[in-house]
């Protein structure tokens, strides 16, 4: 019941919120906190519940949906699915917190749309059925097209459509992939059905293999995204709001990297592993191409955008370097970007909502009326390039030992993209927070809600950089379990 | 002799037949729209009370004329439905007509030809032989060339009435000659239902009657390269009627086409079929980017969703008949759901005189903030038709893929992929012009008429229902397709 409430609290939230938010706006505000909030009990409680289950399924929740079809509504958490659930809580309620005074115009539908994409997400990571986990993934893209498109910056229709077709188009690969792996196991064992444990048993030859990874392959590429397939994110994450940059980067990127090791790896071993040397390629080009654009940007959104794919090269190379170091280090990294890059996103809202521009070349010198979003920024920067102290010195240093087992030459590609980092992120700072003062420098600091979002954000990122270690304990079976599956 | 008793399977079709003589007889007495109006949908819904009682009485043939079985009843079923919507959706249409300018015109007579367009149908549906199956073909068709012109002072009325009238015309003669040499070669006019596989298609004139029965049904369902009728007859007609001809009439047609799909089980004729399929998908998906008036939009869509329906069509097994009459209902709902807001945009600024503006997609600036309910009723519309999950159109296109995969069609299910592609684009653009940009000052609307809200209402409950919930529906198309594939 636990995981049902995982997508129908936000959903039945969302309802609320758009109703009672059109005769005020307060009201709409005030149901998605409280219904993100329970969403954060609920995934405690699931933790604390734990106990019972031996297996890697801490719950599991399994009623008929369309029987005839063989589509059942099957829920399980295990610890890759809860760590996430844990970032989609806590970013949900930020999410809430940072377009608190951001959004005027119709507030009770964007907390609804806001609420009906994180719903979509936790969906997303719970679904053991294959036809459940296509809907979830679906079905959160109209709210996220309106929440982009209503409520963006200046071009904020073009980017929404573009992030629709783009998802839209890979999904349906995806969808292909999946009915023929329905149809492929229901031919080998008389039973149809889109149950992800039944279909791991699936007997694949090698080239049907190969296809449907493919199929499955396009939708989480472009969704991660992959370099060549990232043509949308820059313009979606760069004209979103705050909070739909928010979810963008922290969340919707990691339904991606999600499905890649939830369902490619185990789903088809031996097709990954012959794409496994491509995907390293792809993967280190992802970084080197993405710090390259971050560090022309001019637009601080677009750039920090740009850091994301780079970022996420990371991810892509941690999954096909094929061992445990290695997974494990990607999913710290899912944790870690979501994060440290909405960190960032956050932290350019706020100097939208002060300066009304992204341009860096119309910032400067602002740390000396703003010392404490100064010091924000600042510390954010360095987790996104890596410093020691922080999570993603943690996960990148885990996926380089990983990947330099599976290939050194593409690892030392990739540890290029470390230094790279580290250039683009120090010309955030001296572009914005140094440097000469540009006539808008005198601005009011931080507030105390805001000040509250991006101290909760540092203490997290810099406890996951201190003390990684209960993090990983929990992501180590399923990972380890994936890694014994592909071998 | 027969005794009535025989004739009880034919009882929907018998009521409807009655309906329609009543609303003369009512009329010639005593004109009175409201009564008109009560009447259609009494009789609709006697129809479809008649329809539940008999059916454990089928499958059973009536004559040789007509054969009812449980895919029959569900096709009736589904278009007495879809004709109560229709009637629903039509009454402000009417109401304004008679308050237009000059002497009014007159309402009654639309409830008769829709209700006898309606028995055209199911006539057709439940067809057991080519004789009844063009009896309910004209029918229909000769309903509709009044039903499109009924506004005749409105500006494109009479041009769509006399192209509908034309083309119509002509692919009753590809029918007529395609029958003549089925008739030729077979010695029988009685549908192949149960004969099916007796009839070898190596023979070169059976070969040719039926690629003309496909011509002339390409019109019916207006699938490329036989489409060009669509758009400027869905632009000139009514909206209620122009959802009429887009889900009754192309409806009708497919499920007496599919029930005699076997026979299309040929290589020469499946090629022909996947390339109407094909040329469908892509050119309705294409043409429909460039409109601007949103009947002409749905005109093109529906030219793709019937190519759709057509890779259903080649695919084979239960698989397809699932697909097919699931797709069907789902996409009758949507589609009547889509003109429905159409014709109630125009009614709230007074049909008559200012349907084009309504029609317009310009016209729907600003919609979402002005009339939020409408607008969401018409959003979920797009969002089925683009086939996006919680929608009945999801669920269609799913059955879809699933049997085209199964058949291992994979040229058809990768246009379909793109095609579905290309749809989000344009009925994104319908979305984003009602919510994203703001409308220009307008005087106040009037409000809306009962009838349509409650009609609008169901259906978008219906499609989100069968979205989430698509058990009841899909265990109904099971009933009604077992036995007869």
């Amino acid at each position: 019941m636990m995981l049902a409430g995982l997508i129908l609290i936000p959903l039945a939230g969302g309802f609320a919120t758009w109703q009672f938010g059109r005769r005020s706006p307060g009201a709409g505000r005030g149901i998605a906190l409280a219904a993100m909030l329970a969403d954060v009990a609920l995934v405690a409680a699931i933790a604390l519940s734990r106990g019972g289950e031996t297996g890697p399924w801490w719950l599991t929740l399994r009623a008929p949906w369309i029987p005839q079809l063989g589509v059942q509504i099957h829920l399980a958490v295990d610890g890759l699915s809860w760590l996430l659930l844990v970032l989609t809580a806590g970013i949900g309620v930020i999410a809430v917190l940072v377009s608190w005074r951001e959004i005027e115009d119709r507030a009770g539908l964007f907390y609804a749309c806001l609420l009906w994409i994180l719903g979509g997400i936790n969906g997303v990571f719970i679904s053991l059925d294959l036809f459940l986990f296509y809907f979830c993934w679906e079905v959160m893209l109209v709210p996220m097209y309106f929440l982009i498109a209503i409520w963006g910056h200046e071009r904020r229709a073009y980017a929404a459509i573009k992030f629709f077709l783009f998802t839209i188009a890979s999904g349906l690969a995806m969808l292909a992939a999946i009915i023929g792996l329905y149809v492929l196991h229901g031919q080998a064992t008389g039973s149809y059905t889109f149950d992800y444990l039944q279909l791991l048993e699936t007997p694949l030859s090698a080239a049907a293999g190969l296809w449907l990874m493919v199929g499955f392959l396009i939708a989480f590429a472009v969704k991660l995204p992959v370099v060549p397939l990232h043509c949308w994110l820059p313009d979606a994450h760069s004209q979103a709001p705050t909070a739909g940059s928010l979810i963008l980067a922290a969340l919707l990127l990691k339904t991606g990297a999600y499905g890649l090791i939830r369902f490619v790896l185990p789903l088809f071993p031996e097709a990954a592993e012959a794409f496994a040397p491509w995907g390293m390629l792809l993967g280190a080009a992802g970084i080197i191409y993405g710090a390259s654009l971050a560090f022309s940007q001019t637009d601080l959104k677009r750039l920090v955008a740009y850091t994301s794919v780079s970022h996420m090269g990371f991810v892509f190379l941690g999954v096909f370097a094929g061992n445990e170091l290695a997974l494990q280090g990607t999913v710290m990294q899912m944790i870690c970007h979501g994060i440290s890059t909405g960190a960032l996103f956050i932290v350019a809202g706020m100097l939208y909502e002060r300066l009304h521009t992204r341009d860096l070349s119309e910032m400067g010198g602002l740390w000396h009326g703003m010392p404490r979003l100064g010091a924000a920024g600042l510390l954010f920067a360095l987790a996104s390039l890596g410093l020691p102290g922080m999570g993603n010195f943690v996960s990148e240093i885990l996926i380089l030992f990983g990947a330099f087992r599976a290939s050194p030459a593409l690892t030392a590609v990739a540890a290029g993209g470390v230094v790279l980092a580290t250039i683009y992120s120090l010309r955030i700072v001296q572009r914005v927070f140094f440097g000469p003062r540009s006539d808008r420098a005198r601005q009011t600091d931080l507030s105390l809600r805001e000040a509250a979002i991006l101290a909760v954000l540092a203490a997290a990122i810099l406890w996951l950089g201190l003390f990684p270690q209960p993090v990983l304990r929990i992501s180590q079976p399923p990972v380890r379990q994936t890694i014994e599956v592909v071998r | 002799m027969k005794s009535l008793a025989e004739l009880l399977p034919l009882l929907p079709v018998v009521v409807l037949g009655l309906t329609a003589v009543a609303l003369m007889i009512s009329t010639a007495i005593r004109r009175s729209r409201g009564g008109a109006f009560a009447l259609t949908l009494l009789g609709l819904a006697g129809a479809f009370a008649s329809l539940v009682a008999i059916r454990s009485y089928v499958p059973a043939s009536v004559s040789t004329l007509f054969r009812v079985d449980g895919y029959a009843l569900f096709y009736v079923g589904l278009l007495l439905v879809t004709a109560a919507f229709v009637t629903l959706l039509s009454k402000r249409f009417l109401e304004d007509l008679g308050r237009a300018s000059g002497p009014p015109l007159p309402a009654e007579e639309f409830y008769m030809l829709l209700v006898l367009a309606t028995l055209g149908t199911a006539v057709l549906v439940t067809s057991g032989h080519f004789a009844s199956l063009f009896l309910g073909l004209e029918l229909l068709s000769i309903s509709l060339y009044g039903m499109i012109a009924y506004n005749r002072r409105g500006p494109r009325a009479i041009e769509a009435g006399i192209k509908y009238l034309i083309l119509a015309a002509v692919s009753s003669a590809f029918l007529l000659f395609g029958i003549a040499l089925l008739y030729a070669e077979g010695g029988a006019l009685a549908l192949p239902i149960d004969a099916r596989g007796t009839i070898s298609t190596g023979q070169p004139l059976l070969l040719a009657g039926l690629a003309l029965l496909l011509v002339g049904f390409g019109f019916k369902l207006a699938v490329v390269p036989f489409h060009l009728w669509t758009p400027d007859v869905y632009q000139g007609a009514p909206s209620p009627v122009a959802a009429f001809i887009a889900t009754a009439s192309k409806g009708a047609a497919m499920a007496v086409l599919f029930r005699f799909a076997p026979l299309f089980d040929e290589g020469a004729l499946r090629t022909f079929l996947a390339v109407i399929a094909g040329a469908s998908i892509l050119g309705g998906n294409v043409l429909a980017l460039r409109q601007r008036n949103l009947k002409r939009l749905l005109a093109y869509s529906s030219i793709a969703h019937l190519g759709y329906l057509l890779v259903a069509f080649l695919a084979s097994g239960d698989a397809a008949a699932r697909a097919v009459t699931f797709y069907l209902a789902a996409y009758t709902i949507t589609t009547l759901g889509a003109f429905g807001v159409i014709g109630q945009a125009a009614g709230l600024r007074g049909w008559a005189s200012t349907e084009g503006a309504a029609e317009e997609i310009e016209g729907y600036r600003g919609f979402g903030r002005r009339h939020p309910w409408l607008a969401g009723t018409l959003a979920l519309m797009m969002l089925s038709l683009a086939g996006i999950p919680l929608t009945a159109g999801f669920v269609g296109k799913y059955l879809v893929l699933l049997a085209g995969i199964g058949s291992e069609l994979w040229g058809l299910v990768a246009l379909l992929a793109l095609g579905s592609v290309v749809g989000v684009a344009y009925y994104l653009r319908v979305l984003a012009t009602m919510y994203l940009r703001d409308a220009p000052m307008q005087g106040p609307a009037r409000p809306q008429d009962l009838s349509g809200t409650i009609a609008l209402a169901i259906l978008a409950l219906l499609l989100i229902g069968l979205g989430a919930f698509p058990e009841p529906l899909t265990r109904l198309v099971e009933w009604s397709c077992t036995g007869v594939f």
